[in-house]
């Protein structure tokens, strides 16, 4: 199976710089500064590169859309605020491979003519931070960061920034914000980041992984790393795979790679050998799968065809023992902590649907409640500045409607009244009936 | 930052305090901390920009965000009060009352509580003997509850200080906190 952005897991010292030219680190830069920005553009354009930190958004045109003419100072900004339930792919490149994504960074800003870039590391991260700031110090200490770039008229300083814990951060408007001192608060767009971005100058934002693949378009040219993967989605990409499943782990394979074959071949089958209920197949954001939906390949553009989304590929398994009102409930009881607070929908309306999914849990639900939860939801969507919203309102919707049996039990069944229900069922251990 | 002096007691109690936890006495920026300050400035292009990360110095510092933090905190950034109280209560990172000598946060989303991350909340708190939000008597352990860590390969897992622990069983945390006990 071939390997690109994890290839270097597994080596020892591989985010030391020796170790990291002597596989290949810094090779791809020259190669990149032979062509013109636009050329390069051009390339990751045709590459099919996607934006990995979840939106899918093509990595090549989002670079193309900053102003040509600007006086301003341009910036890129790295997110690296990994935080959507189900991934945990980002730190595997900052911890074992951080000279690759400063590679990646080097390239894009060539083709940007960026001269300073942010990475912006979420708070937690503390191992992952301290490889970036080291593998960042030798690689000026030995000219391939920094004054003129291994001989070449093109100066780059990178920093690193540390989050402080705000899910909201990971939205690149609300990122910027935080960037500039102040709470995450998304801001409306247009105008976008690449015409008022950081410090209201043009700025690209670009997710870690998406930047680590770009030393391997330059590489392997577009045509070839686009061939790795499905129609427009090039290329390879890291899909986190947890929940009730044999071998969860983060593992790199082609876009468009069938769920299916990601479940049962790759991450081992369903654990305890019990039987599949349900799919969130990208973060939490995305709305569930049935076990009847899986044959479905794991790119962008098949999810969205039936009605899910690709996201950051953090595909979550829930087995027949799962009870999905209460995975509902450990969901939208996030959605609602971590709503920013600006917009009335999404504050209101994650707090409402917190409560309701709550009560019925506790067996107080009534008639109606369900319609209302919809109710809720929809008005929710469509109707915020950022797509928080959406990503709690849409999964939400598609819990109540294709398992609504589920939820009818609990409001029509009698249940002890007093300790909270909210318990997952332990491995091993069969489902309360 | 020829504003930082400008520190004392009195002007705590002359501004309003929106609730943290005080520290006892006056709270000054050590020597160390203000060139730290000088070298974070000159990483972005203006000080607000570095609030952040001085925040984080002033964590390092003092422990908690007290409100007299606040006031040194707005002092070196020369922003109002009301803009860093802002940033201290919406980022869950900063605490804002003194911590135990250890922070255990605990995951409870999705990934971990599928893989039993509720039950081993309440196992930690009879073990502990405190709920969470709340520090052992003896200052050691400060129990929280964490919205998704990011290490779902390894449910349920858990943030000890500045390590991550993954496979958590009641059996490894309890290896963990005799280590540190």
């Amino acid at each position: 199976m071939l390997k690109l952005v994890t290839k270097n897991i597994g080596i020892e010292n591989s985010h030391t710089l020796d170790v990291a030219r002597a596989r290949g680190a810094y090779s791809r830069v020259e190669k990149a500064f032979a062509m013109t920005p636009d050329q390069l553009i051009q390339e990751v354009i045709n590459s099919n590169l996607r934006g990995l930190g979840g939106a899918g958004f093509p990595a090549g045109r989002k670079w193309s859309f900053l102003p040509k003419d600007s006086p301003k100072p341009r910036y890129l900004v790295i997110n690296a605020d990994e935080g959507e339930p189900g991934t945990c792919k980002d730190k595997y490149v900052m911890i074992h491979d951080p000279h690759l994504l400063i590679e990646g960074i080097i390239i894009a800003c060539w083709a940007i003519r960026a001269h300073m870039a942010y990475i912006y590391v979420r708070g937690e991260y503390d191992l992952p931070i301290e490889r970036m700031e080291k593998a960042i110090a030798e690689a000026k200490h030995v000219g391939v960061l920094g004054e003129k770039i291994m001989g070449h008229d093109f100066s780059l300083d990178i920093v690193v920034h540390r989050g402080a814990g705000a899910y909201i951060c990971g939205e690149e408007t609300a990122l910027l914000e935080s960037l500039e001192g102040k709470r995450g608060w998304p801001r409306l767009k247009p105008p976008f980041p690449a015409v008022e971005g950081y410090m209201r100058c043009p700025t690209v934002v670009n997710n870690v992984e998406t930047l680590a693949y770009v030393p391997y378009v330059v590489e392997m040219g577009a045509a070839a790393f686009a061939a790795l993967g499905s129609e427009r989605n090039g290329g390879l990409r890291m899909y986190s795979i947890s929940g009730r499943v044999n071998r969860p782990g983060v593992y790199e394979l082609p876009m468009g790679t069938p769920l299916r074959q990601m479940i049962y071949d790759v991450a081992g089958g369903i654990s305890g050998g019990r039987q599949l209920k349900a799919v969130i197949p990208g973060g939490s954001s995305a709305p569930i799968l049935r076990a009847d939906e899986i044959d479905v390949a794991m790119d962008f553009d098949s999810l969205a065809k039936i009605g899910s989304m690709l996201g950051s590929a953090g595909v979550v398994v829930l087995d027949e023992t799962v009870s999905i009102p209460e995975a509902l409930l450990v969901l939208i009881r996030f959605y609602a902590h971590e709503s920013c607070g600006q917009c009335t929908p999404c504050r209101e309306g994650t707090a409402w649907l917190e409560q309701i999914v709550r009560r019925i849990l506790d067996s107080k639900g009534r008639p109606g409640d369900l319609d209302n939860m919809l109710r809720v939801a929809k008005n929710i969507i469509g109707n915020t500045i950022c797509p928080l919203g959406d990503a709690a309102a849409l999964p939400v919707i598609s819990y109540v409607t294709k398992f609504r049996g589920e939820f009818e039990d609990w409001l029509t069944r009698a249940r002890p009244v007093g300790a909270f229900p909210l318990r997952a069922t332990h491995i091993g251990e069969p489902a309360a009936a | 930052m020829t504003t930082m002096t400008a520190t004392s007691q009195d002007r705590a109690s002359q501004t309003i305090n929106y609730g943290t936890v005080d520290h006892a006495g006056p709270v000054a920026w050590s020597d160390t901390a203000k060139s730290e300050i000088e070298t974070i400035f000159a990483k972005y292009p203006d000080k607000r920009s570095a609030t952040l990360p001085v925040m984080w110095l002033a964590v390092r510092e003092f422990g908690w965000i007290s409100h007299q933090v606040e006031l040194i905190v707005a002092d070196a950034l020369e922003r109002p009060l009301n803009e860093i109280h802002q940033v201290v209560t919406f980022y869950t990172m900063y605490p804002r009352k003194p911590m135990g000598r250890h922070h255990i946060q605990l995951c409870r989303n999705i990934s971990c509580w599928l893989a039993g991350a509720e039950g081993l909340r309440e196992h930690i708190e009879q073990v502990l003997g405190i709920g969470v939000g709340e520090t052992t008597a003896d200052g050691k352990f400060t129990l929280s509850e964490v919205e998704c860590l990011a290490y779902c390969e390894c449910a349920p897992a858990m943030r000890f200080d500045d390590k991550y622990v993954g496979n958590l069983t009641r059996e490894s945390f309890s290896q963990v906190i005799q280590e540190n006990a």
